[in-house]
């Protein structure tokens, strides 16, 4: 596959393994294992068993017909906020506690921004009966009080990461140096495509499954696999990722990741690490990072704590600089009146990551005959509390 | 000759190395500390650049970095004050750094200043073997720096006996799984390790670092390696200090007990 990640880790010039050398021995064994372990048959029964019956997979791919009415074009959402636990981020963290089971390991950990990857990491815990810590910024603790909340009912201890700017990036430092001081019992659970190599491709895998399905779904209804469009928000990207994945090699394809440019992005308070970032070393990989100069990372910024993230994986920093996916940004103002756009037109209210994607259709100069594919990441419960903030509605 | 093997050559025991970051806990501190310790018999410095995500540290050394980078302290800054490290000082310096601030300033313009000021190693904790032989030690070499690797309880034998081959300066063993952080004493589950790593006869000289912060530590380090290397107990001393040149000198003498 020309977009997969080689031998060494790498998407073209992005990825890697940068890592301290307490590290190495876990993620050495994760890289030498994981693609077979994952490919056993007993593995994927197991997964396709759970994606099933208690993820409630396949996800609808829904054809959304007064939003379609309004762009002028034949528009689907594929229902990631119908699984379990309200997004897609399920999918990897099952796929993940499997291969910690399988690798021996007693204890999960794992970083959470918005607290829905914190959220489905402690929701497999509780369904393997393994301990759970879940590191997340003490800002957004407080941001965030519902998730944090359901991750305790769940058995989970959330523990605040206190350093730096006590947001997403600060939470996946304080969960790497709990695994370097762990590294015997204890497996990484790591939230979006990010980190370093396999984790990136290992996320893709468990996510993949999102294109796998839109392509037979959109077989069942379009008699053709491939739409013109497919379209995904973009924060570390791991949606994107898995909805991208089965099209990627074929061009014909139009792939838009939008990222998220808060107030915009001449503003400097926005989180679209394409239009503002270069190249750097991040959480163990290589890939655009937002930076000062000197190479300090900078705070993103975003009304969606999910896209609030300073890197995107490095899959995606490689699918930007190749050009086969084209990158679009949505501002909080966009994003938060496509969300409620969509609540109007078709009795859905998005996550407001997912509604950045969204935001997107008004940009795209959509034809009539254009067959469009919206990944619909997650459900906007969570974001009550800024929908209402936010108030034009 | 490179400081740093000169060291190793004239000196196999009770090396002590200590570690500082750069523009802690002023900005102006650095080339002041560096010549305290080397007055007070440091064998070693080793300078730390900060970063904003310091994830091989604990927090003491975290929050140096963030109040150094507070400070104003960037590379540039930090290259322009060891612009006269080598006028008053003979000590062997090693730069302690995160990858990115580094591939930012450009790698090879890091290594030709590096160079220049008279740096003689380095410790990047990010960076990789594999990343490390393909593409930076080239550079390392053409500028007379060494490499330094880390080596932890974890890793195999046979990678250490790897590391060992790629190395020309000394193998910096991380006394126990965690990051860099102050301890009392060291368990019998360290000390056979110490002991462990002692018994396979490697080429090159040893110093442990992560957790020493007094003479009972220090000793237990030195019985099974050249030497020890001290951060975060030392960076305690530099926020508490109100003298820096006694309190440095107190704080060296301590850990040597002399």
């Amino acid at each position: 596959m020309k977009y997969a990640v080689d031998e060494n880790g790498y998407y073209g010039n992005f990825g890697g393994s940068y890592i301290p050398e307490m590290l190495y021995p876990n993620v050495e064994e994760l890289r030498v294992r994981y693609l077979d372990i994952i490919n056993e048959s007993s593995f994927q029964k197991e997964f396709e068993y759970l994606l099933k019956q208690y993820v409630g997979r396949p996800t609808p791919l829904y054809f959304a017909p007064r939003l379609s009415e309004k762009y002028k074009s034949k528009i689907y959402l594929k229902r990631e906020d119908l699984c379990h636990t309200g997004a897609h981020k399920v999918n990897n963290t099952i796929g993940q506690i499997l291969l910690a089971k399988e690798l021996g390991k007693q204890k999960i950990i794992a970083e959470t921004g918005a607290g829905q990857h914190g959220v489905a990491t402690a929701t497999v815990c509780a369904l393997m009966g393994m301990e759970c810590i879940v590191y997340m910024g003490e800002v957004d603790i407080e941001r965030q009080r519902p998730n944090v909340e359901r991750m305790k009912l769940l058995g989970a201890k959330v523990v605040p990461a206190t350093s730096g700017s006590k947001t997403l990036k600060d939470a996946t430092n304080e969960a790497m140096r709990h695994w370097i001081s762990h590294p015997e019992d204890t497996h990484y659970i790591i939230g979006s495509v990010v980190g370093p190599h396999p984790y990136p491709d290992m996320v893709t895998q468990f996510q993949s499954v999102i294109s796998e399905e839109i392509m037979k779904q959109l077989e069942e209804q379009e008699d053709t696999q491939n739409p013109d469009y497919v379209i995904a928000c973009v924060g570390g990207g791991s949606n994107a990722a898995g909805a991208f994945y089965h099209y990627l090699n074929n061009e014909e394809v139009k792939l838009v990741a939008v990222e998220a440019s808060g107030k915009g992005n001449a503003t400097g308070q926005s989180a679209a690490t394409t239009v503002l970032g270069k190249p750097g070393v991040l959480h163990g990989s290589k890939t655009l990072l937002m930076q000062t100069d000197d190479g300090q990372v900078v705070e993103p910024y975003s009304i969606s704590a999910g896209l609030d993230y300073p890197g995107i994986g490095p899959i995606h920093a490689h699918l930007f600089e190749t050009g086969r996916v084209h990158f679009e940004s949505a501002t909080d103002q966009e994003a938060m009146e496509a969300g409620v756009e969509l609540s109007r037109l078709e009795g859905i209210i998005p996550a407001i990551e997912t509604a950045h994607a969204l935001a997107a259709l008004a940009k795209l100069n959509l034809k009539k005959s254009d067959v469009v594919v919206i990944n619909l990441s997650g459900r906007g419960d969570k974001d009550l509390d800024t929908y209402i903030k936010w108030g034009e509605y | 000759m490179n400081r740093i093997n000169k060291l190793f050559q004239e000196k196999t025991k009770d090396i002590l190395s200590v570690y500082y970051t750069a523009g802690y806990p002023n900005l102006g501190d650095t080339m002041t500390i560096a010549n305290h310790l080397e007055e007070a018999g440091a064998d070693m410095i080793e300078i730390g650049i900060p970063f904003s995500d310091p994830v091989a540290d604990g927090p003491t050394i975290q929050e140096s970095n963030t109040i150094a980078l507070n400070n104003g302290m960037t590379l540039k800054v930090l290259f322009d004050q060891l612009g006269e490290l080598r006028q008053t000082n003979s000590t062997p310096v090693i730069l302690m750094g995160y990858v990115n601030p580094i591939l930012q300033y450009g790698l090879e313009a890091f290594c030709k200043t590096c160079q220049q000021v008279g740096v003689d190693g380095l410790i990047i904790p990010d960076l990789p073997m594999a990343e490390y032989l393909n593409t930076y030690r080239e550079l390392f070499e053409a500028y007379d720096l060494r490499n330094v690797f880390l080596i932890s309880p974890q890793t195999s034998d046979e990678r250490i006996t790897e590391i060992d081959t790629h190395t020309d300066s000394f193998i910096y063993m991380v006394s126990s799984a965690g990051t860099t952080g102050a301890k009392d004493i060291f368990e019998e589950k360290q000390l056979n390790y110490f002991k462990r790593i002692n018994s396979m006869d490697l080429k090159n000289p040893r110093l442990i670092g992560f957790g020493i912060s007094n003479n009972t530590t220090f000793q237990q380090a030195t019985e099974n390696a050249q030497g020890a290397i001290i951060g975060s107990a030392f960076i305690k001393t530099l926020t508490d200090s109100k003298d820096l040149k006694l309190d440095i000198h107190q704080f060296v003498k301590k850990i040597k007990n002399n």
